[in-house]
């Protein structure tokens, strides 16, 4: 169970979706004008994540590898569409706020590059942990942004009012929304203050002696997170392809 | 051998000439328009080119301590960026909105990309922009004698007659430092004389402009409407204040030329086929993001070399 609650770690701080692989960038600036988009763009990517991790690691021994990527896009495209009903039968205010961009968690390269790099070569448990990690990782990214564009861009958060709005017209004293962070703009700005933040404490926590596990790249079997897409699945399969309990 | 003949490695001729001496002769040449602009608009005017300044001062000083380099406030740059920030500013801002135009402009603009001669972006205009986003309706609240009304740049677009001799004294509604294309064009010579700027990039700006307003304003050769077009809004302003700053223009003789068209036809654009009457500040910043290409496709030839005949030599 040690090597779940790892890949749980992973997901969420070590190899962060959004903070430190920087995956899924589309979404991550388009959608988080608000927390509730954020974190609802997030569970969604999760919920599919998570599946097809599931159904991909399930598939792993049959799927041939040649046509493996579009048969993880069939697998993905259908579990999205799932995913897609059953948000406009239930909460139609995300989804029509959401709009074009729950299809297109299809091609999310977080999808894809999990997928690719772990579920097609671990067993199902660990992929699912993986995909529940990586998942998490996006939402708390995700809703990290929106929480901030919020707040700086309407003084709510959650769609709450925290901070009392000022009104010109009766002189009251309060909070005057800073509008572009509520557009395309403000999504770069706190993304990128964000990551500078998060690399602060990285930088801290190394000179201090106690080092945050950075992202390996290939020595962790983890090519998603290397950067240098041209090698994917190259090295690292070895290593991956060894583990301890296999076989279901 | 005797001293005559022993030369020393290049340069040979030292002129005194440094970033400091630059910024102040800019300081000077806007002198005239920011005192006559405080003059026009109040007291308030003046607390926020006050406001302005000290903010972009104080967050280059703050941020150079934060990240241990050597200061640069002196080199006066900051305050430049402050003046034209005000400058930019409709009179009846709120101050705190001054201070963190100033602070935007500084921090984001121009110290995170690396400081003065690493900005990308003309930091006052970027700063205008953001406030201009962020606060459109203070941002665009202008008045003139303590009645709001509209620009005369919004009231020409409208197609309403507007008085042009006001608008080349500047006393009718606008931003601080725009409305007297007078006070301007006067601070702009005096920067011309003082070989700080040429006249490549406003003049081309200009002229573009023009013919482009010709063509597409739909007043034909009207003498008067090109008149307002030109006094009204930031178009002096920018064409020989910003347009011409060092850092955020092409360094080559004809990227120059390249840059004021560019400005005169996106500038054309924006106010005749644009929903907002002003587009100088946007055809700005976006023509700064040209110039690295700008640049790269007007290198002058180097003495000496042919030109390489296209198809070559068979």
């Amino acid at each position: 169970m040690n090597k779940n609650v790892e890949r749980l770690q992973n997901g969420i701080i070590k190899e962060n979706p959004t903070f430190v692989l920087m995956l899924g960038m589309c979404p991550t600036l388009a959608v988080t004008t608000s927390a509730m988009n954020g974190l609802g763009m997030g569970l969604s990517t999760t919920v599919v994540l998570v599946v097809s991790n599931l159904v991909i690691s399930l598939l792993r021994n049959i799927i041939p590898d040649r046509v493996r990527v579009p048969a993880f896009i069939v697998i993905v495209a259908s579990i999205v569409t799932m995913v897609q009903f059953l948000l406009q039968g239930y909460v139609p205010s995300l989804y029509s706020s959401l709009g074009i961009y729950i299809p297109l968690i299809v091609v999310n390269c977080i999808i894809l590059g999990r997928a690719e790099s772990y579920a097609s070569k671990n067993p199902v448990v660990p992929s699912v942990f993986d995909g529940i990690g990586m998942g998490l990782g996006f939402t708390l990214g995700l809703t990290l942004i929106g929480i901030v564009r919020e707040i700086l861009g309407a003084g709510q958060i959650f769609g709450a009012q925290v901070l009392p709005l000022a009104d010109a017209s009766t002189g009251k004293i309060g909070y005057t929304p800073i509008t572009i962070f509520v557009l395309a703009p403000g999504a770069f700005f706190v993304l990128a203050v964000l990551v500078a933040i998060m690399n602060v404490v990285r930088a801290k926590a190394e000179a201090k002696g106690k080092p945050l596990p950075a992202a390996q790249g290939c020595l962790a079997g983890d090519c998603s997170s290397c950067g240098m897409s041209s090698c994917t699945g190259k090295s690292s399969t070895v290593e991956v392809k060894a583990p301890e309990e296999d076989k279901e | 051998m005797s001293d005559l003949l022993n030369v020393s490695s290049n340069p040979h001729v030292r002129d005194k000439v440094d970033t400091q001496r630059i910024m102040l002769l800019v300081i000077i040449s806007l002198l005239p328009a920011t005192v006559f602009g405080i003059f026009n608009f109040g007291i308030h005017s003046l607390i926020l080119v006050a406001v302005s300044i000290i903010s972009c001062v104080l967050s280059e000083y703050v941020f150079e301590r934060i990240v241990h380099k050597k200061s640069t406030v002196t080199d006066l740059s900051a305050v430049v960026t402050g003046l034209l920030l005000a400058l930019n500013l409709p009179p009846t801002l709120p101050v705190w909105m001054a201070a963190l135009g100033g602070v935007f402009a500084i921090v984001v603009v121009k110290m995170l990309f690396g400081g003065l001669g690493q900005n990308f972006m003309n930091p006052a205009l970027g700063a205008r922009c953001f406030l201009l986003i962020s606060f459109t309706g203070p941002m665009t609240t202008f008045a003139y004698d303590g009645v709001t009304g509209a620009t005369p740049l919004a009231l020409l677009k409208a197609g309403e007659p507007v008085d042009t001799m006001s608008m080349l004294l500047g006393t009718t509604s606008g931003t601080i430092g725009e409305t007297s294309a007078l006070c301007l064009i006067i601070g702009a010579i005096f920067l011309i004389l003082c070989g700080v700027i040429d006249l490549k990039i406003p003049g081309t700006y200009i002229i573009t402009f023009v013919i482009f307003i010709v063509l597409f304003g739909g007043h034909g050769f009207d003498t008067n409407y090109i008149v307002a077009q030109l006094c009204g809004g930031g178009l002096m302003l920018g064409a020989f204040f910003m347009a011409t700053d060092y850092v955020t223009s092409p360094i080559t003789p004809n990227g120059k030329i390249l840059f004021g068209i560019c400005l005169g036809v996106l500038t054309g654009l924006f106010r005749i086929f644009g929903a907002s009457a002003e587009g100088v500040s946007y055809a700005i910043i976006f023509s700064n993001l040209l110039v690295p290409l700008i640049e790269r496709v007007t290198i002058p030839r180097a003495f000496g070399i042919v030109k390489e005949k296209k198809g070559g030599d068979k």
